[in-house]
């Protein structure tokens, strides 16, 4: 065992005040298979004195890039951002970046303090940019040989979409509107509020976007407030759920609840139906709960906080609802437990097969297993607006050796046949495309 | 000395006893937020007489011989039961149930006879 194979197994309550947190060194298991799709295994829920927990320790990339197919390559676009998170491609090729981290929920028990702690060991520690930053390609050859500062002083900016010369920002705390004519370099005028977001303790504080093709209505995707209730109930109104905005009005009404965490939304070209990317609750074992990919029904619930996958019953929410538990909506595709999707985009018609239909997930990586999972982009196949196959590792090599280079967030489609991917590790943007 | 600061951690485990009573009738999660920190700093209390103690029973040979072992292991059992009843508190909701009320009172007791031996011996030896 060498030092890498550190597990911290870590933390808790009374430790917070002796100001320690265990280590453990445990030797290296084999790979997992991995979870996925309609009909996924679901061991019994299992949780001992410690939750597992594993942060691989970041490291700069060096000479390391992420792998990708035979026949793709990557290029980092831009670095040093101030943590990229989503992205969106302008109609003429520029790339908008939201950069950005909110939350800062309080510590409640002496658990989140420790927790807290060793979470932030996995991330960056540059400080939130609050803005969005345009990059652009001026001259087709890949190289993105442009960058400006397209907004700044937003909140913890995350959602992006375009309708016709609207930009829609879906801040931590408000959805907003700024104009935006072809070319532009920097936004003109101050951010409007379209609507007001639910922002109270925001524990989840990512706030999803995407925009019909008729440009007439906004979906949001709204985290829950805790892990699986442990807030209490009164702080979950409004949250763990999609809404729908007008995007005139700024009138908003929930269009599906139950959702824990909706951290990506996404209109499938084909059909025209809303799809979702959800991070599931933890400390339920290494695999359980699977978070999903799912289409996102109008009205439907989807279990949160009191049944996951169907009706199977999460007894750590007392009193319990049968009623709910009764009609909550089981989803589409399972994604392997504790990977935390961030991403999701859908390929373009007329991408090159395997990649010709389906779309590509992001996934952050795990922290509650001790083999860490996620660390990568992938590809679930679709056929005729539903998925239809396991799912295809489309970039990886994020962890090396016991570190962690990157971790992949938002992902999107560039039309001109690219996938750019925001990485918020290594504050780097990556386009992966075909070799030539 | 250490057996009254020992005896100061019994009101914060009997609040955090008195707390986990209340989560489990009501399901309200504030009062198993009091528990954690109440245990916390519970232990804080234990662990200090703990070491204290044991600084005091190594070095005087009158401690030794006035059940000083027999308040040192009530406390060192207070200290490690009480250590797990934090973690047991740290799942989220119900998942604390009712381990974590079991362990409040267990560890409620153990405190309470260290605390009992450790002052018994205080006229004898004044702190």
């Amino acid at each position: 065992m060498t030092p890498r194979s550190r597990r911290i197994a870590g933390s808790l309550a009374a430790v917070a005040v002796l100001g320690a947190t265990l280590s453990l060194v445990v030797a290296q298991t084999g790979p997992t298979s991995e979870q996925h799709g309609a009909n996924p295994q679901l061991p019994p829920p299992e949780r001992g004195l410690l939750p597992n927990m594993r942060i691989a320790e970041p490291a700069g990339w060096g000479d390391r890039r992420p792998a990708v197919p035979q026949g793709w390559t990557i290029q980092a676009i831009a670095t040093d951002l101030a943590i990229p998170r989503q992205t969106l491609v302008l109609p003429n090729g520029d790339i908008l970046v939201a950069e950005g981290k909110g939350g800062g929920a309080p510590v409640l028990r002496p658990k989140d303090y420790i927790a807290g702690l060793i979470k932030a060991k996995g991330t960056t520690p540059v400080k939130s940019g609050n803005r969005l930053t345009l990059l652009r390609d001026a001259d087709g050859d890949g190289t993105y040989e442009g960058r400006w500062v397209f907004a700044e002083n937003l909140n913890a900016p995350y959602g992006l979409a375009l309708i016709g010369d609207k930009l829609y920002v879906a801040n931590q705390d408000a959805l907003v509107r700024l104009d935006y004519a072809a070319g532009q370099t920097r936004a003109t005028g101050a951010p409007v509020t379209v609507a007001k977001l639910p922002s109270a303790i925001n524990h989840h504080w990512t706030k999803a976007l995407a925009a019909d093709a008729e440009g007439r209505f906004l979906y949001v995707g709204i985290g829950s407030n805790s892990n699986i209730g442990e807030r209490g109930l009164a702080v979950e109104e409004n949250r763990a759920l999609v809404w729908q905005v007008d995007a005139s009005s700024g009138a908003v009404r929930p269009f599906a609840t139950g959702l824990r965490n909706p951290t990506a939304l996404a209109f499938e070209p084909g059909s025209g139906q809303l799809w979702a990317v959800v991070n599931e609750r933890d400390e339920l074992g290494p695999d359980l709960v699977p978070d999903y990919l799912t289409s996102v029904r109008e009205g439907a619930f989807y279990g949160w906080p009191y049944a996951y996958w169907g009706s199977n019953v999460d007894s750590r929410v007392q009193p319990q609802n049968d009623n709910k538990v009764r009609t909550t909506v089981r989803p589409d595709y399972a994604l392997q437990s504790h990977s935390a999707p961030l991403g999701l985009s859908f390929v373009q018609p007329g991408l090159a097969a395997p990649f010709s239909e389906g779309a590509f997930v992001g996934m952050h990586g795990s922290w509650n297993r001790d083999q860490p999972v996620g660390y990568k982009v992938i590809f679930v196949p679709f056929t005729n607006g539903r998925p239809s196959g396991p799912p295809v590792d489309f970039v990886t090599g994020f962890q090396a050796d016991g570190k962690t280079m990157g971790r992949p967030v938002g992902v999107t489609v560039d039309p001109k046949g690219a996938l750019i991917v925001a990485d918020d590790l290594s504050n780097t943007v990556w386009r992966v495309t075909p070799a030539r | 000395m250490h057996a009254v600061i020992a005896f100061s951690a019994l009101p914060l485990f009997l609040g955090a006893l008195l707390s986990d009573w209340a989560y489990s009738r009501s399901y309200e999660i504030q009062w198993t937020n009091f528990a954690s920190w109440l245990i916390a700093a519970g232990l804080v209390l234990a662990g200090l007489a703990l070491l204290w103690g044991t600084v005091d029973v190594l070095r005087s040979r009158a401690m030794r011989q006035h059940r000083g072992v027999a308040y040192l292991l009530l406390l060192l059992a207070t200290v490690v039961i009480g250590f797990v009843n934090a973690l047991v508190h740290a799942r989220d909701g119900w998942a604390a149930m009712p381990m974590g009320l079991i362990l409040s009172v267990v560890v409620l007791l153990l405190v309470a006879a260290a605390s009992a031996v450790g002052l018994a011996r205080l006229p004898g030896r004044t702190a």
